[in-house]
């Protein structure tokens, strides 16, 4: 394959954010915005051209002639910093099925966003705010880190984009920089996700430290020159990396091996970009962002990083399934979680974050319990095709929702109500983005979703279990909030105001291409593109009605206990909550997670450590430095009398001296 | 009547102490130079006598002395012009009150 | 002896003083000031490319374009020079900062004329040090840097100023006490008993004659009269006081270049001279300043005076530096001296934007600013970018340098290090925590005072700076294999052979 396409799908983002960032304040905000859409149509180009290209062209480098077998091919590989031997940071394109796939995904919703914007970051007379080229700045800025982290050869190339990701993404969430609750939420989930890349760094250091590479394809292969094989991985590579570690100083540190311990440190990266649950905080907080933000990075592409990370090292994750089950348990008490906050939600924005972290948290323990042992790995697969599906039904979901507020003028559901009529194509697009995630047959999120609870039922009953009823509860939030949003009793439009109506097409064509994209994206032959070893198989084989049939019903339990309470005004959803008050406002705290963060950070870090180490600087060590000085000045007043100027004093003493001196000698003599 | 060293040695010794005791217990700075020239002097008189007694043939304690004189006779001009110039400016030449300088 | 083009470095300088003497007015001395150290920018960029072609031709000596004049032969005392990628490098650094400084002093008040004087003379000492190759005259060079501080900061200087130029010169001078005792020790030990003594590096390194018992005396002689100028713990306070109280261009020129002396000094002398003693003792000074790495960074959480903040992310950064150079290998040596470059552009940057904020509101207190972003948008972006320089955002130039310290301290397998490495990680979180918090409140957020609202952005000289540097810390960020190559080909195997390490 050609360099130039590649170089191109990462300089144009690059370039874009360069020439927007620096000149964008001597061009009209028209133009901006033209220029960063159409730099982002080109890279979507670009990017559909290569994954096409490596999905359905068949030749040698990308497919394997004999077996079929999908492979890794790496287009260009460039030396950034040598630190030793072969442990070289590199800057290059790796493509594979999920970078492929990632690909498609990044450019699309990035496209979707750049186009909406233009409507969005308008007022209703189509003034537009301060800041605007900007935004379209971050925005390319965002998007090359993105495209970059996904085709990443080696682990330290994902971590500098991981890195750049963030730094978008404060940028982005920190929008509206004179809104003191925006710059605090920005500064927040750069922090957390910080604390959780310091895991990661440490991960990496472990493993390439033993492993003597950063390179993905060395990782889990012989290193075979420029282009290893990730899939190639058998049980002789396997034995051997194995013994790698297994030959290390320090093969276990605290009853678990080297690796399991980066693999799991990994993973707390992953846990922070991806909200996982210790770590989820600063995800709701981050709705402070502009809304196409929070549907470009917050629910389709950086907030999904995680799920990439582990599926990128899937091969290597196998080899401590120790690790593989952490991930799963994470998983699964986060999407539990995150459906019981979301339930109880009243900022809209807030309910689709945390139905965010829990479809991603669904991803993650796909991730945790596939085996290649099980329908030939299908968990990787429905992970990956979770990510597709969800990134196109959320995306829609949130630029609904952002349609929604910048025709409402507020985030809180209680201002909305009895929509539909107002707004037909926003009520339309929204009502499939709920089906989908609901997973209701036909749209995608029914076929990722259930193969997902397919593949858990494949590891454990429990696993099924527990996510089938989060699937359920799923459901159920998502109808409530829709109900809440486009029916029940509208409000009266007050005298001056006029109602709230769809949008312009820059903002109602996105929707709708997304809406059709969600329609027929399940009938995709995902398994045939995307595979843990790159085996294409048909995954209609692995398809198991049953079980479609028990999530099915379940989607609609809960989407019809979601119609009994919310389709219209009536006083069971006030009932149910006095029935069980503490456990709704614990959920409507978000288990006071936040306070509890507060509390570690203000109380104990800041008050508890850093207070007491700046006094301790002050007025120990720099006050022991005063006191040497003090001392010594004292020393000096008490003896500054011998030093009084007057000569005739020092003639004396000078005079005694000598005398004495004569006397002793004289003494001496005789 | 032989005139011997002694003669010469105990009128120097007598004019230095004078020396020490003028430059110790006065405080005007013109007497304080007064007796510092005193001092000088004595041991002046001391490098003539013991050139001239103890090595007759060598002329080093003459031109020191003569050195010692001229030098003596600039810093005395010197040590004049300051104090006249402490005098005009503060009017006083007393050493004890001249503390401006201090601290 | 003007053949010699290192000496160019120094006779520059003196030029450019003689220049500034005959300066009457305040225009001459910008041009004079500008031109020599745009001089100084031009030789070093041309020794740069100069050494690496000799090098890419096959020069393998540890040091290039060494020379050596006689100046005190009783005491083997000569003016000898020579460098390597390090000294390259540094030289480099000194010549950009001096040139940045210089706008940066633009329009210093009062007694412009004096203040270049001094600032030069500053800058010559700066350069004496990186060029020299003989003991003594490195350590006269170091003097003649340290000393025009006292009257910079004394006269120049806001706030506390009288205290706070005492304090730093007196414990500097302090360190200089121990350091001249170590000097002179190595000088006693530089030859094999009845061979001919020496102040020469090299000759000193040849002779490999200071054996152990002693180097377990001088090591930490010149490990901690260095690490002073370098801050390290617990022998860092000068800087928060003295950085605080300096005008801007001598805070640029004091963190971004002396405070590297320290560093530089501890890696020439005390390591290159001593190895068996820096390995045996390197623990306890691990110890110090893996704490200071972390102990600065959580200072720095809850300072208000904007340069207490950054001095105290100076003590973090420069512990790192020293952290990485007792890590003993090549890997983490690299990363130290990329380090050091790195901290040294963008804490010079950052001193650089804190004195233009200051010049416009008069205070540094970050409760007294708020919403800057929208009143001085250019230096509110240039200090978003040196914050995320700080806090290692890859492209920028201290991602890089940090990588680089944490993949060679991970070398070591024992748990000591392990230990501390994991925990000079740590400030990689710690950093991000008070960046951001300067950045909230000082740029973002509504405005604070309603007078900052007439205030204007950056003066064309004052963008010249800011850009200079930036482009200097993205340089370094986006092409590090570059400098660490420069860099690498120093660490000549033979004193890691007497280590033992790789």
């Amino acid at each position: 394959m050609e360099v130039t396409i590649p170089v191109l799908i990462l300089a144009i983002p690059l370039l874009m954010f360069f020439l927007l960032g620096l000149l964008g304040k001597y061009m009209s905000h028209k133009l901006a915005g033209i220029l960063g859409t159409a730099g982002m149509g080109i890279t979507l180009l670009l990017a559909y051209f290569t994954a096409f290209t490596y999905f359905f062209s068949g030749a040698p480098d990308f497919v394997d002639a004999q077996t079929g077998q999908r492979l890794q091919y790496i287009v260009f590989n460039q030396d950034w910093l040598a630190f030793y031997n072969n442990l070289v940071i590199r800057i290059g394109f790796l493509l594979d099925p999920i970078s492929a796939l990632m690909l498609v995904v990044i450019t699309t919703i990035s496209f979707m966003v750049h186009l909406y914007s233009n409507g969005y970051m308008r007022d209703h007379h189509g003034v537009y705010e301060r800041g605007f080229q900007r935004f379209y700045a971050f925005l390319s800025l965002f998007s090359f880190s993105m495209l970059g982290l996904v085709v990443a050869t080696n682990i330290f190339q994902m971590y500098i984009f991981w890195e750049l990701v963030g730094a978008s993404s404060y940028l982005l969430i920190g929008f509206y920089y004179t809104k003191p609750s925006a710059v605090s939420a920005s500064k927040k989930a750069f922090i957390v996700t910080r604390f959780a890349d310091l895991g990661f760094l440490i991960g990496i250091l472990i493993l390439s430290f033993y492993t003597g590479t950063f390179n993905f394809t060395e990782f889990t292969s012989a290193a075979v020159g420029e282009s290893g094989n990730l899939f190639a991985v058998n049980e002789a590579t396997a034995q051997g990396i194995s013994n790698i570690f297994a030959t290390s100083a320090a093969p276990m540190f605290m009853g678990a091996s080297v690796l399991t311990w980066a693999l799991v440190l990994i993973f707390m990266g992953g846990m922070g970009k991806s909200a996982m649950l210790p770590l989820h905080i600063w995800l709701p907080d981050a709705m402070e962002g502009p809304t196409p933000v929070s549907a470009l990075i917050h629910a389709a592409t950086m907030v999904v990083a995680g799920v990439y990370l582990v599926a990128r090292l899937f091969p290597l994750y196998l080899m401590s399934t120790a690790a593989l089950d952490i991930i799963t348990v994470v998983g699964a008490l986060t999407a539990f979680y995150a459906a019981m906050v979301a339930c109880v939600q009243i900022d809209i924005k807030r309910v689709l974050a945390f139905s965010t972290i829990s479809q991603i948290a669904f991803m993650m323990v796909s991730l945790g319990v596939a085996r290649p042992e099980f329908h030939e790995g299908l968990g990787y697969m429905a992970s990956m095709f979770h990510m597709f599906t969800h990134a196109m039904f959320k995306a829609l979901l949130f630029l609904c929702a952002g349609a929604i507020i910048h025709a409402v003028g507020s985030n809180d559901y209680t201002e909305m109500h009895g929509l539909r009529k107002h707004m037909p194509v926003t009520h339309i697009t929204f009502l499939i983005g709920c089906l989908a995630i609901a997973g209701i047959i036909p749209f995608s999120g029914f076929f990722s979703k259930d193969e997902i609870l397919s593949a858990c039922m494949g590891n454990s009953w429990l696993a099924y279990l527990w996510m089938s009823l989060v699937a359920g509860m799923t459901a159920f939030y998502m109808f409530r909030l829709y109900y809440l949003i486009f029916w029940w009793k509208e409000h009266k439009i007050h005298a001056g105001h006029h109602a709230p109506h769809d949008q312009a097409w820059t903002m109602t064509l996105p929707l709708v291409i997304l809406a059709a994209v969600t329609c027929v994206a399940g009938f995709i032959p995902f398994g045939n593109l995307v595979s843990w070893n790159g085996e294409p198989y048909d995954f209609m084989a692995h398809f198991d009605w049953s079980i479609a049939a028990v999530s099915l019903i379940v989607a609609l339990v809960g989407i019809g206990l979601a119609t009994v309470m919310y389709r219209k005004e009536n006083p069971m959803p006030a009932k149910m909550r006095n029935a069980l008050p503490a456990l709704w406002n614990w959920c409507f705290h978000r288990f006071y997670w936040d306070e509890l963060y507060m509390f570690i950070t203000h109380k104990i870090i800041f008050n508890g450590i850093c207070k007491p180490i700046a006094w301790f600087d002050r007025r120990i060590i720099d006050g022991s430095m005063d006191g040497l000085a003090y001392i010594s000045n004292k020393a000096s007043w008490a003896i500054r009398g011998l030093q009084s100027g007057n000569v005739q004093t020092y003639v004396w003493i000078y005079l005694l001296g000598a005398l004495l001196l004569g006397a002793i000698t004289a003494i001496c003599v005789i | 009547m032989d005139i011997t060293m002694i003669y010469y040695l105990v009128p120097a010794l007598i004019m230095f102490c004078c020396g020490v005791y003028g430059f110790i217990t006065r405080r005007n700075m013109i007497a304080m130079l007064i007796s510092l020239e005193l001092m000088l002097n004595a041991v002046d008189i001391n490098f003539v006598v013991f050139n001239r007694y103890l090595f007759p043939g060598q002329m080093e304690g003459m031109f020191f002395t003569l050195f010692a004189i001229a030098i003596a006779a600039a810093e005395t001009a010197i040590s004049i012009a300051i104090i006249i110039n402490v005098y005009r400016s503060v009017k006083n030449v007393k050493v004890d009150d001249l503390t401006e300088m201090k601290n | 002896m003007l053949s010699n083009i290192l000496i160019y470095f120094v006779v520059i300088p003196l030029i450019m003083l003689a220049g500034l003497a005959l300066c009457r007015n305040i225009k001459q001395i910008r041009t004079v000031a500008v031109i020599g150290s745009l001089a100084l920018t031009a030789l070093s960029v041309y020794l740069l490319v100069d050494y690496l072609g000799l090098r890419a031709a096959g020069a393998t000596a540890p040091m290039l374009y060494t020379d050596s004049w006689s100046w005190f032969p009783q005491l083997h005392i000569n003016m000898a020079v020579g460098v390597d990628g390090i000294s390259v490098a540094m030289l480099v650094l000194s010549s950009i900062i001096l040139l940045t400084g210089s706008f940066a002093s633009w329009a210093i008040n009062p007694m412009p004329k004096e203040f270049f004087l001094w600032l030069i003379l500053l800058s010559t000492g700066v350069f004496g040090f990186f060029i020299s190759i003989d003991l003594f005259t490195m350590f006269m060079f170091y003097e003649v840097a340290l000393i025009p501080m006292y009257l910079l900061i004394g006269v120049w200087g806001s706030g506390n100023k009288n205290y706070s130029a005492m304090k730093l010169t007196l414990m500097l001078m302090g360190g200089s006490a121990f350091l001249m005792l170590g000097l002179i020790g190595i000088y006693y030990h530089s030859a094999p008993e009845g061979g001919e003594l020496t102040w020469n590096l090299l000759q000193i390194r040849e002779n490999a004659a200071i054996d152990r018992g002693w180097q377990y005396f001088l090591f930490p002689m010149t490990f901690v009269g260095f690490g002073v100028l370098g801050a390290m713990f617990p022998f860092h306070t000068w800087s928060p006081d003295g950085h605080a109280s300096a005008p801007t261009a001598v805070s640029m020129l004091h963190a971004g270049v002396l405070m590297k002396l320290g560093g530089y000094g501890c890696f020439r002398v005390a390591i290159y001279l001593m190895p068996e003693a820096a390995h045996d003792l390197a623990w306890i000074f691990l110890i110090l300043t893996g704490v200071s790495v972390v102990y600065g960074a959580f200072s720095a959480c809850v300072q208000t005076d904007l340069k207490y903040i950054n001095a105290y992310s100076s003590v973090s950064h420069c512990g790192l530096v020293l952290f990485a150079i007792l890590m003993l290998n090549t890997t983490a040596m690299t990363g130290a001296i990329m380090q050091m470059l790195s901290h040294g552009l963008m804490t010079a940057l950052f001193f650089a934007l804190i004195g233009m904020i200051y010049g416009r509101t008069h205070t540094r207190d970050i409760r007294m600013m708020g919403g800057l972003m929208k009143i001085m948008p250019f230096l509110a972006v240039c200090y978003v970018i040196a914050g995320m320089a700080s806090l290692g955002l890859p492209g920028l130039s201290g991602f890089v340098a940090e990588m680089t310290i944490f993949v060679g301290s991970f070398e070591h397998t024992d748990m000591f290090h392990r230990v501390f490495t994991i925990v000079a990680c740590c400030s990689i979180v710690i950093t991000a925590v008070y960046i951001l918090r300067v950045v909230g409140k000082l740029l973002l957020g509504p405005v604070q005072d309603e007078h900052h609202l007439a205030l204007t952005d950056a003066t064309w000289w004052e963008r010249t700076a800011t850009v200079t540097l930036i482009i200097s810390v993205a340089a370094i960020g986006c092409f590090p294999n570059f400098f660490a190559n420069l860099i690498k080909f120093t660490f000549s195997p033979e004193i890691f052979a007497v280590i033992g390490m790789n």
